[in-house]
């Protein structure tokens, strides 16, 4: 969708992620998954809106098993921030612009 | 007051109800706003197939039917926000919605079409295990259970279909029921049945969840009641799935509409405005105010109905 979406893999989670300079919203998601396919245009907007604040990130968990499995995902869509290389908040399931503001800010 | 809009027609709700009546009252210049609520595309976005939506022969994905509604009601300038309305005065004209976001929208018409959500059985441990292991979405998060055991929870429809689309993936499932019986349609009944004699699905009848177990990682195992002797029993699951049936989205109307166990009464009839409430101006459509068909075409139907029915009450204001 948005250039701006970073595609996060296993093997590069610690790069991308636990390594960042900034925080990272992840979405763990599915192209099966109808509810993920709904946040896009959300995620869309907040990587526009978070640009060098927040690095907002996606990956397939089809592809990608060791990074759910490590952080206990076992819905989607789960997002989860990330500060530092820590969990800094989780929200699963479906949600809104204005809960992930709140995470984020939450979060920071 | 910067955080204010003034619309002639506001559409609550992202289900084929919603965009159904945004298509309708967009053409007839009413100028729709559509505000989402946090399921963008509603129940349908947790569904797979679709096999019963008239004209597409082959049937078609939830997910997919539900993108082409919102792209029809975008191809008419309908104006779509992403916001959950968390509290609502229908008491005077216009009406004033108040949004999560903060801003407040304000409209002389109103469409309500929220929907339902699923149903939880309200356990601490059930709410304490969500996302890590308790799920009420089987085609979201069954995959995390390939060659696993799950149970479901429930007769209805929904939980033999849950049930059985689970039975593909995961290595066992059980299906707990509370009566003796299924109230699912026959159809399913019958697979289900034949599935418990031969494959991989067990049916624990007169049966009751009494705890979900688990650890730091998620569930693993659930605390059962047998509902006839009250003897308590344990089975190790990876997950279980909440099927116990749906709960309408009218919380924030409460007090201010006329409901009918918690579903929002519409006048019905064969004399025209069959979706208005309680409050002239304000109509309701799809499964808000349906707690008998609840389909994607009866909802879509009756979301016809209400932009209308809302577009000759604004004419006559006018």
């Amino acid at each position: 969708m948005s250039n701006n979406i970073v595609q996060v893999t296993d093997a590069n989670f610690n790069e991308d992620v636990l390594n960042s300079d900034i925080p990272v919203l992840l979405d763990f998601s599915a192209e099966w998954c109808g509810p993920c396919k709904s946040m896009l245009p959300l995620l869309d907007e907040l990587s526009k809106e978070y640009e060098g604040k927040v690095k907002i990130c996606k990956m397939d968990i089809d592809k990608n098993p060791n990074t759910p499995a490590r952080y206990g995902v076992r819905s989607v869509p789960s997002i989860i921030v990330f500060k530092e290389g820590n969990v800094a908040g989780t929200e699963i399931g479906s949600t809104t612009k204005t809960a992930l503001n709140k995470l984020i800010h939450s979060s920071l | 007051m910067n955080n204010t809009s003034h619309h002639p027609l506001i559409i609550l709700g992202s289900g084929p109800a919603g965009f159904s009546a945004a298509v309708y009252a967009a053409r007839a210049n009413l100028d729709p706003l559509l505000i989402t609520g946090s399921v963008v595309g509603g129940q349908l976005t947790t569904t797979t197939e679709v096999d019963n939506w008239p004209g597409d022969i082959e049937g078609l994905q939830g997910p997919d039917l539900m993108q082409r509604m919102q792209k029809h009601a975008e191809r008419f300038d309908t104006k779509i926000v992403t916001d959950h309305i968390k509290e609502v005065d229908l008491k005077n004209r216009p009406f004033s919605l108040f949004g999560e976001s903060g801003k407040v929208y304000t409209c002389d018409a109103l469409i309500i079409s929220t929907g339902a959500s699923a149903q939880y059985l309200g356990l601490e441990s059930e709410s304490a295990f969500m996302g890590r292991g308790v799920s009420a979405c089987a085609t979201c998060d069954g995959f995390f259970y390939k060659g696993k055991s799950v149970a479901v929870i429930g007769g209805g429809n929904t939980a033999v279909e849950e049930a059985l689309y689970l039975s593909n993936i995961a290595s066992e499932v059980t299906l707990i029921h509370r009566r003796d019986s299924l109230r699912s349609e026959k159809i399913l009944q019958s697979k289900i049945l034949e599935k418990s004699r031969t494959g991989n699905i067990k049916i624990l009848w007169n049966t009751t969840l009494d705890e979900v177990l688990g650890d730091q990682m998620g569930v693993t195992g659930l605390r059962l009641q047998n509902t006839q002797t009250g003897k308590l029993s344990e089975v190790d699951v990876h997950g279980v799935f909440v099927a116990i049936g749906h709960k309408p989205n009218t919380d924030i109307f409460s007090g201010q509409l006329e409901m009918d166990n918690g579903y929002i009464t519409v006048n019905s009839g064969s004399q025209g405005n069959a979706t208005a409430t309680s409050v002239p101006g304000v109509f309701a459509a799809g499964d808000v105010a349906d707690q008998v068909y609840r389909q994607a075409i009866t909802s879509a139907g009756s979301g016809c109905m209400a932009a209308l029915d809302a577009e000759k009450f604004v004419d006559d204001i006018d």
